[in-house]
């Protein structure tokens, strides 16, 4: 069985609401978040390191972003993927998520055959969660998004089952496909020490434009549909009053606050 | 697809609970009538279904001009390809201006892949809706503590996602009249992922959506014993629990309970958050509460900008002592 599972290099989302928009310059302000796996995508991978086991498989990681998402697929091989790719190009920059699914499919188009696809619902920072379905559409195969159980077979028509507005639904899907995977779907092992030696030996692909059967017009920021506007403030209209003294004369006074408003009595 | 100078109309594709309109597509027919207004266009929807004409008429009398009705047994759930291959057919054929879809698990699936097929720009779980210069369609998320507006200049239909709650609910006219044009399905669609179970779940949580009293809590709630502290104070005070998106990927609570921009929209009498920076992704599902209140440990945290009341205490020791009292209170009463 060969997979592909996509991820994405994101600011580490336990320290992302320290970047901000400088209002005066209206430029991202980074700070120093260090990049990490997208969380959900540690369980696409997961998935796919399970089904190898069950199977047999090649795993290979796909990803676009700077160089230094580099490290990102390096972190992948040592969870036990076979192989690594990272599209990396300056005119790959500035892509919204119809720009990233288009290019992500011209990887797998180039990289060849696959029977399955996986990657994590949606990014923490992006969120949108229309990459793996658009990359589903621009390499025509089917797609189920919100994925927490996977019941494969011998067969290429699998049943896999996700959250649904009050309840859940199963659907057969038919190989080659897209699972775009929920958190509920598995526990993410850590890397092991044994498993950062053996990717030591291991090398990443670098693509770059040349490397795919794209235009420039096509990717990055001239492909993207979509642009970024202004940027605003939301005001909230509410003016704090904090509640000051001891913390147990903030509870007291918080539960005044509480009976007051009904919650408590 | 079509290039801007197609002056299309203003579509909803409509989604179904049981036989009736969702909410989230009465509220956008209602905000789409707003944007078709001020661009001189109808209001025209997408209704796919088995036997649901009942369900175009109130999609009328919220304000659509046309539904584009598809009725087959074949249309009874969601099918991804097979509503999409409609959606798409549909759409190159009357070439709409703007595309509205609900943030509801259907139209998270089925709107990236028509915009995809359609080959233009979708906007993910906006909080608004403004037509501004040229009548490009801005379409505001919050990010990074700002609101940022994202637009599609050339590509159309101009594509959004909007949770429930966002737009209110129009109150519907059965006076008003509309076309229901009737669209044939054709048989045997290709269906590549096949719904073959749709169930439904009773769950005995609160729900969100209409709890009177919401405590919520971020990813400063600490771990996952934090969080469970965080419950029993929901339970004491009989109130319904939320979160912020970093909790639902620690795994502490369930997707259905986040709240904010791609999850629920709610408008309490009394919010409680703790632990939470205030990111605007959160704060902006509840915008409508009546009473907010904030406990961080940073006295400089932006949430405390946007509450009515702050405590600047570690949420770990405070949330404890907090229990404390408000037992203390309830048995005083109960005696």
């Amino acid at each position: 069985m060969k997979i592909v599972v996509c991820v994405k290099a994101v600011p580490d989302p336990k320290e992302a609401d320290k970047i901000k928009i400088d209002p005066e310059t209206k430029t991202l302000m980074r700070g120093d978040v260090p990049f990490v796996v997208n969380p959900l995508d540690k369980h696409a991978i997961e998935a796919a390191l399970q089904l190898k086991r069950k199977y047999g498989a090649q795993i290979t990681i796909l990803s676009m972003g700077p160089p230094a998402a580099g490290n990102i697929v390096k972190e992948c091989l040592a969870l036990g993927a076979d192989q690594g790719i990272l599209l990396s190009d300056r005119d790959f920059g500035g892509a919204d998520a119809y720009a990233t699914a288009f290019t992500l499919a011209k990887g797998i188009e180039k990289n060849g055959e696959f029977d399955l696809i996986l990657c994590g619902m949606a990014s923490s920072d992006g969120a949108t969660e229309w990459v793996g379905p658009q990359l589903a559409t621009f390499l025509r195969i089917p797609v189920v998004t919100m994925v927490n159980e996977i019941h494969e077979n011998a067969d290429r028509e699998w049943l896999v089952k996700t959250a649904w507005e009050d309840g859940y639904r199963k659907v057969a899907i038919r190989l080659p496909a897209v699972l775009s995977v929920a958190r509920e779907l598995n526990e993410p092992k850590n890397l092991s020490f044994s498993g950062i030696i053996k990717a030591r030996k291991k090398e990443i692909t670098i693509w770059s434009i040349s490397d795919l059967d794209v235009s420039p017009e096509s990717v990055g920021f001239k492909g993207s549909p979509t642009i970024v506007g202004d940027f605003g403030t939301l005001e909230t209209g509410r003016n704090v009053e904090f509640l000051e003294g001891t913390a147990e004369e903030k509870a007291e006074r918080l539960v005044g606050i509480l009976i007051g408003s009904g919650a408590i009595g | 697809m079509e290039n801007k100078n197609q002056s299309g109309a203003v579509w909803v594709v409509a989604e179904l609970k049981d036989k009736s309109p969702h909410a989230v597509s009465l509220q956008l027919a209602g905000k789409a009538r707003e944007l078709a207004n001020q661009l001189g266009v109808p209001v025209e929807v997408v209704l796919l279904g088995d036997q649901v004409s009942e369900a175009a008429q109130v999609l009328i009398a919220s304000g659509v001009d046309t539904v584009y009705l598809g009725e087959s047994a074949d249309l009874k759930v969601y099918q991804s390809d097979v509503y999409a291959e409609i959606i798409v057919s549909l759409a190159r054929e009357y070439k709409p201006e703007i595309m509205l879809l609900g943030s509801t698990f259907m139209g998270r699936e089925l709107a990236p892949i028509v915009a995809a097929r359609l080959g233009t720009g979708l906007t993910a779980h906006c909080i608004d809706l403004v037509l501004g210069e040229d009548n490009v369609l801005d379409q505001q998320i919050p990010a990074y503590g700002g609101l940022i507006s994202i637009l599609c200049p050339v590509k159309r239909p101009q594509m959004a996602t909007v949770a429930g709650g966002v737009f209110p609910t129009p109150d519907p006219d059965f006076s008003r009249s509309g076309n229901i044009v009737e669209i044939s399905v054709p048989e045997n669609m290709e269906n590549r992922a096949r719904v073959v179970e749709m169930v439904k779940e009773e769950s005995d949580e609160q729900p969100l959506e209409d709890a009177q009293f919401i405590v919520a809590g971020g990813i400063g709630t600490g771990d996952l014993d934090g969080w469970h502290r965080l419950q029993d104070l929901s339970h004491a005070l009989n109130a319904a629990l939320g979160c912020t998106r970093p909790v639902v990927d620690e795994g502490w609570a369930e997707l259905e309970t986040m709240i904010g921009q791609s999850g629920k929209m709610v408008s309490p009498q009394f919010y409680l958050g703790s632990g939470l920076s205030g990111e605007l992704q959160h704060m902006v599902g509840i915008k409508g509460a009546r009473m907010m209140i904030a406990i961080n440990n940073d006295r400089k945290s932006p949430v405390f900008e946007q509450v009515d009341y702050g405590i600047v205490e570690d949420c770990k020791t405070f949330i404890p002592l907090l229990i404390e009292q408000i037992n203390k209170v309830s048995k005083d009463k109960t005696l």
